[in-house]
């Protein structure tokens, strides 16, 4: 179990480096994303699935999509 | 300020956070240890009220009073993001077209989850109080199931099954529900957001007393707060012509 919990940090860190170095700001809200996968099945792991639920539902799915709308409006307006 | 600047100032300010997170990580109780005096206290208490989820029971029963505050900062947050996305100015709010052409299989995939993630939604809700999941989770689960419909790219009707008054009034109904049943305890004399109701048998649907009441508040404010939020966002990509 303390195996894949470390798998899962590793995998958190890397994915949160990921979002940094990524330089386009519609990839980023891609990154984000698996990034916030990454965080829920950390959660997951660390026995809190009802954290992991709220972290799946807003960090993997609202927040991508609404950081897409605000790109999206935003470039329309250059 | 100048670059060099700017990155002695990060990394003294980096250095004084690695400090302060490495004394509060080095002082925790140690991973998976038997010794528990939170568990202890929480779990005893979420079952002498018949919660099952003794999550939900610490979120709302022991602590719904933090809940209440979580719940209003989501109303407030919901209201200072549509009020910032209104429009203004030079904008205008035109009609929406459908889109023009949208992928097959991803228009499928739309319908085709639209029911089930309702369905999740509904159920993350009413077993609040019994599984993992409750008001908030399933409440934010069933405000993006309806956002499916996006995904198959015919706007007009998301438009129709999403009436923006109906969520705005569901948004302040929720909250609304979630204080007044916090004032049954007061009325009963047991204090604001007491757990006044029958708690029922352990692990039935009804049962947990006003837990799954709470959830189901929570559940219509996330819900509507999701949808008020995304439908403005939406508007703003789609539908509100800029100055050009």
């Amino acid at each position: 179990m303390s195996l894949a919990i470390a798998v899962a940090l590793v995998l958190v860190a890397l994915a949160g480096t990921a979002v940094v170095a990524t330089a386009a700001a519609e990839g980023q809200a891609v990154t984000l994303s698996v990034y916030g996968l990454t965080l829920t099945v950390l959660f997951f792991l660390l026995q809190a699935p009802d954290v992991a639920l709220a972290q799946l539902t807003v960090g993997a799915a609202v927040v991508p999509l609404m950081v897409m709308l605000a790109l999206r409006t935003i470039s329309r307006h250059r | 300020m100048t670059r060099p600047v700017r990155i002695v100032l990060f990394l003294v300010a980096a250095a004084g956070v690695a400090l302060c997170y490495l004394g509060a990580v080095f002082g925790l109780p140690e991973l998976g240890t038997p010794v528990h005096p939170y568990r202890d206290q929480a779990v005893a208490a979420a079952v002498a009220r018949s919660t099952a989820n003794v999550v939900s029971a610490v979120n709302y029963d022991q602590r719904a009073l933090d809940t209440l505050g979580e719940e209003t900062i989501v109303l407030g947050s919901v209201i200072g993001a549509a009020a910032l996305l209104r429009p203004t100015g030079k904008e205008r709010k035109g009609t929406v077209r459908d889109a023009d052409e949208t992928l097959p299989s991803v228009a499928l995939l739309g319908y085709l989850l639209l029911p089930v993630t309702l369905l999740v939604g509904a159920n993350l809700v009413l077993h609040g109080q019994l599984t993992p999941g409750g008001g908030f989770q399933g409440g934010v689960v069933l405000g993006t199931a309806i956002h499916l419909i996006y995904l198959t790219g015919r706007y007009q009707a998301l438009d129709r099954v999403r009436p923006l008054a109906v969520f705005t009034a569901g948004e302040a109904l929720g909250t609304t529900l979630f204080a007044a049943v916090g004032l049954v305890g007061v009325a009963a004399g047991a204090g604001f957001l007491a757990n006044v109701l029958p708690t029922g048998a352990w692990g039935s649907l009804l049962s947990a007393g006003t837990v799954p009441l709470l959830n189901i508040a929570v559940g219509v404010e996330v819900a509507s707060g999701v949808v008020v939020l995304l439908t403005k966002f939406l508007d703003q990509a789609l539908r509100i012509a800029g100055a050009e």
